[in-house]
This record gives C-alpha cells, structure tokens and sequence, in this order.
C-alpha cells in the first residue's frame, strides 16, 4: 500500500462512501445511540477498534478460507473482537458500559462491519484492510458524533453531557452548558427516535449540498485573471 | 386582454377553504363562550406564522409566492392545529407547532398536495411529543365555579407567561374530560361515580360538550356542500361509537360511553375537518370508510389505553402512513371489466 492508495482509501472511507451518510449502513446504533455526543462517539470508536482489528484478521486468513465457508468464519472472528472490547468497557468505563447497553456487543451484527470484511478485507492485504477498517470507523464516528451535538444541543441546550461516564465524576463540571442551565430549555422530540431520523436527515441533506457545491465548482470553466494581449 | 367580466373571481381552492372556515365558525364561537378570549389571539398567531411560514418556504423552494401563499389551504392548517391547542398556551407553543406544520410536514414533502401527513396533526404531535407538560394545561371552562381571568388578562398570560399577582395556574386550570376520567380510573374510581363530579355535564365535559355540537353543525355544512365525502366522517364516528359502545356495554364501570367519547376531546372536530383532508386520506370509497374506520378505532385504543391526553393525532397520522396502500388494495373495478382490479 502506496501513500496515493492510503489516501484513496481514506477519502473513500470518510466522505465519499461514507458509511452513516452515503452506504446508510449500521442505521441502528448510529440511530439509537446518538441522543448524546458522548454515547455516540463512543459506540463509534468501539466500532472502529473492532473494524480495524476484524480487517486485519479477515486479511490475513483470507487465502485459507473456503469461499463457501466465509460467513460464518468472518462472524466468527468479529464476534471474538467484540467480547474482547465488551470487557474492555466492562473493566474501564463501566457507567458507559451500562448506558450502550446490548449496543456493544450488537456491533457484532453491524451491516458495516461485515460489509468492509466481505468487500474489502477479504481480498485485500492486511495493512489496507486495516487501514481501510479504521477509516470507515472514524467516518461513522463523525457521522455519529455530529448526529449526537445536533440532538444534544436541541434537546437539552448541552454538549458533551455524561463525560463523567468515561473520566469519572471530576468530568461532571465538564458539559458546556450553551443554553444555559437555568433556563429550563428541552425540547424532547430531539432526544427521542423522531430526532434522530430528522438528524440524519439533516446531514444527509448537509453532503449533498456539499457536494454539489463542489461538483458546480468543478465543472464550472476557471476564468483566467489576466488575459493574454492578442 | 382580458374581457368582461372584471369581478375579481376567488379560485376553486379559494372557495373550498373559505367555505371550511365558515364551517369551523360555529365551533370557533362556542369555543370561545366556554374557554374565553385566549382561542381568539392561538388563531390569530397560528394564522400569521403560517402565512410568514408558507412565504418563506416557497421563497426557499424559488417558487412564485401567488396562487399558494392565497389559496387559504396554509390558513386551515394552521385553525385546525390552533383548535387543539390549550386556550390558555403559551404563545411560541402555537408558532413553533405551526412553523413545523408548514415548513415540515407540508413543505419538506414537496408543498400543497404532496405531504403524506396531515400538516396539523404532525405540529400536534411535535408539540405533544415535545412539551407535555404544557400542553396539559387546560383552564376550566367558564361555566366552572373557577376563577375567571379578564380577555387582557388572558391574552398577558398567553404573550408573557404572567398570571395577576397572587393567582396561580392551579387556580384556573382544570383537567379536560378526559384527563379528568383516565386519573380517576387510575385511581380505582368507577365511570358512573366519576361522571358524577360537577366537571361533567348531561353527556360531556359541562361546557366543552357544547364545542363538539358546534363542530357537528359544521360538518354537516361541509357534507352538505358535498366538500367531504360521507364514507370519512361515518367511518370515523361508526368505528368510535362502535368500539366504545362495546366496551360500555361489556363493563360500564371502566367504559364511558359511546355519547361521552363523541363530546370530548377532538374526535368530533377530527371526524368532518381533520380525516377529511382530501391530500392526506385515500381516494377510493371503499378505501375511504376503511381508512376513517381504523383511524376511529386506534383513536378509541389510544384514548382507553394510552398514556396521551387524546388519540386523535397519532391515530389520523398512523393511518396517513396506511393510506397509500389502503389505496391501492381498495382500487374499483374498471368499468366494463368483470371483477376487480
């Protein structure tokens, strides 16, 4: 893996097959666990250990697998990943264990990851299914964790509420109150289900238009500054 | 050129809209007999928020602001959703409601006659969704032995959020009917024993059960105009009367009447002006009386079971979804051909 691939890699991974905005895959989580910035990124990092870590190992199996047998062995060795980082939260962050709840080790079942295994991990050599994995992971992340300001910020007028989930109670005083506390702001809708699809809806909505900035910029014929005399 | 004659002629849509609001009047009038002045100033704000909406949302979309902005269709959402409101709500619950009514569920679904939900009943549940708190807060009805606020008194509380010195809310609200009979059954309270409290009337909320014989008068100008078709409001009020008369005559003591869940609330309201939304409901008329009927059905169960005050918004939204496919299942055959389909 050259810099050039690395890179073609990278921009795949975060923007252009995004999987939160573009691919649209591993909705569940990202739509359950992203009423908060906290939660949400840290499902996504979780998610992107696990990525990173099953796309190196699909690699590096990937000449002695039956192509018949593949499911089951890449469930399998994603499977062991994600005990292996269930009680990584278990043992260090055991308040954020109980909020993510089953969360964590559904990612198990997460579309996302299996799809990079089956897509690209398994024909791949380990270095770029590793990269590749990460990558994905950190643009979920993203995703997540601007899903997670966006529904935090309208529903409670906070961000980074819960910091003391991961660095104990001294991180209490941590959450930036842009609203300020006293003002009683809520605004539910945000914090429930329907916020999330409206969230997602946004962001969706964010690329596109981005996009298609870009695209018009593209195409649009570069006007020379100085014209040459004739 | 234009010819003869010159009188400036209201458009088809124009007409339907205006002759919906005259029909919403006589209820508007009772409205404001039993709950005061505060119904007045909801409409007045609902009204002027979704016309700035509307404005905003075709300027957004690079439409012409003319026939849309006109048509009267904004307007009728924007009553319909300021019907449900509590009287006495604070004003940015009305506003916010409506802004999400047009600009959400009306425009984001591209505009008059492309939303899938009923505009006023996505604002509703927003809001209900949303502040519960606030939009339990009910005053009594005028013809309670509660405090009375003055018309300036009212509108101060609705602008600014301040009651007269030394009054608090308590002093002036009362649970609606049905809010009133879900606590006491929580409670253990029989319905007879229940309906006997002073709240109550010969089959309603004393007072409010007046408002739904004013949206009854009403929808019968709409059906008379032949604006709605019969098969909505007599599915609705069939599947209503249906589903709670059996229910009352299975055990009375946990099931109002029949009589009892048509004046309360805003099933009366919901039968002739919010199922009737010609964009929303199905087409065929077979599908029709389906639609309402299931629609009256859910609205009985959320009302009897749920934990919201009524059921009628979740109840018309649910079946917005179902509408399509009812739509497509429900098709008549063509004309000539044996059988359907």
């Amino acid at each position: 893996m050259n810099r050039s691939e690395a890179r073609e890699i990278a921009s795949n991974a975060l923007w252009k097959q995004n999987a939160g905005l573009v691919q649209l895959l591993g909705l569940c989580p990202v739509l359950v666990i992203s009423s908060n910035i906290v939660n949400a990124v840290s499902l996504g990092l979780a998610t992107s250990m696990v990525m990173l870590l099953s796309g190196m190992a699909v690699a590096a199996v990937r000449d002695f697998v039956p192509n018949e047998l593949r499911s089951p062995i890449f469930i399998l060795i994603i499977a062991a990943l994600v005990t292996m980082v269930d009680l990584l939260f278990n043992a260090y962050a055991h308040g954020l264990y109980l909020v993510l709840g089953i969360f964590i080790p559904l990612i198990t079942t997460n579309c996302i990851v299996l799809a990079r295994a089956e897509a690209f991990a398994s024909r791949q050599p380990v270095l770029a299914a590793g990269w590749d994995g990460l990558m994905m992971g950190l643009g979920l992340t993203g995703v997540l964790a601007g899903l997670g300001a966006i529904r935090e910020l309208a529903a409670r007028g906070t961000l980074f509420s819960n910091l003391d989930l991961v660095f104990g109670p001294v991180a209490r005083a941590w959450t930036i109150h842009v609203i300020p506390a006293d003002a009683g702001y809520q605004f539910l809708l945000a914090s429930l289900p329907p916020g999330a699809f409206f969230g997602l809806a946004l962001l969706i909505t964010g690329k596109k238009l981005l996009d298609r900035r870009a695209e018009r910029r593209a195409a649009a014929p570069s006007v020379p500054l100085h014209t040459e005399p004739a | 050129m234009k010819t003869s004659p010159f009188l400036i002629e209201p458009t088809p849509l124009q007409r339907v809209m205006f002759t919906v609001a005259v029909a919403l009047l006589p209820g508007i009038v009772l409205h404001v007999g039993v709950y005061g002045i505060g119904l007045l100033l909801q409409l007045l704000l609902a009204t002027a928020t979704a016309l700035l909406t509307e404005a905003i949302c075709l300027k957004l979309r690079g439409r012409a602001l003319q026939p849309a902005l006109t048509d009267g269709s904004a307007v009728v959402t924007a009553w319909l959703l300021a019907l449900c409101m509590p009287p006495l709500a604070a004003w940015w619950l009305v506003v916010l409601g409506t802004v999400v009514a047009i600009g959400l569920a009306k425009h984001a679904f591209g505009g008059l006659g492309q939303n899938t939900f009923n505009p006023g009943m996505v604002g509703f549940a927003v809001l209900i969704v949303s502040f519960p708190a606030q939009m339990a807060r009910w005053g009594a009805p005028l013809v309670l032995p509660a405090l009375d606020l003055s018309a300036l008194d009212q509108i101060r509380l609705i602008l600014a959020g301040a009651l007269p010195p030394g009054v608090g809310f308590d002093a002036i609200a009362s649970a609606t009917p049905l809010d009133a009979v879900r606590t006491a059954l929580r409670q253990g309270q029989m319905v007879p024993a229940i309906l006997q409290s002073p709240q109550f009337g010969d089959i309603g909320g004393k007072g409010s059960e007046w408002i739904a014989a004013g949206w009854l008068a009403g929808g019968l100008l709409l059906w008379r105009q032949k604006l709605i078709p019969w098969q909505l409001p007599v599915g609705y009020l069939g599947a209503v009367v249906a589903c709670s008369g059996l229910a009352h005559l299975l055990d009375a003591q946990q099931y109002a009447s029949p009589l009892f869940q048509l004046s309360t609330g805003a099933v009366m309201l919901a039968a002739f002006f919010i199922v009737t939304d010609p964009v929303t409901a199905p087409t065929t008329p077979r599908g029709r009386l389906l639609f309402a009927a299931l629609a009256g059905l859910l609205t009985w169960l959320i009302r009897s079971f749920g934990n919201y005050p009524d059921g009628v918004a979740f109840a018309v939204l649910i079946m917005n979804i179902a509408a399509p496919f009812i739509d497509q299942y429900t098709q008549p055959a063509v004309f000539g051909r044996k059988g359907a389909r």
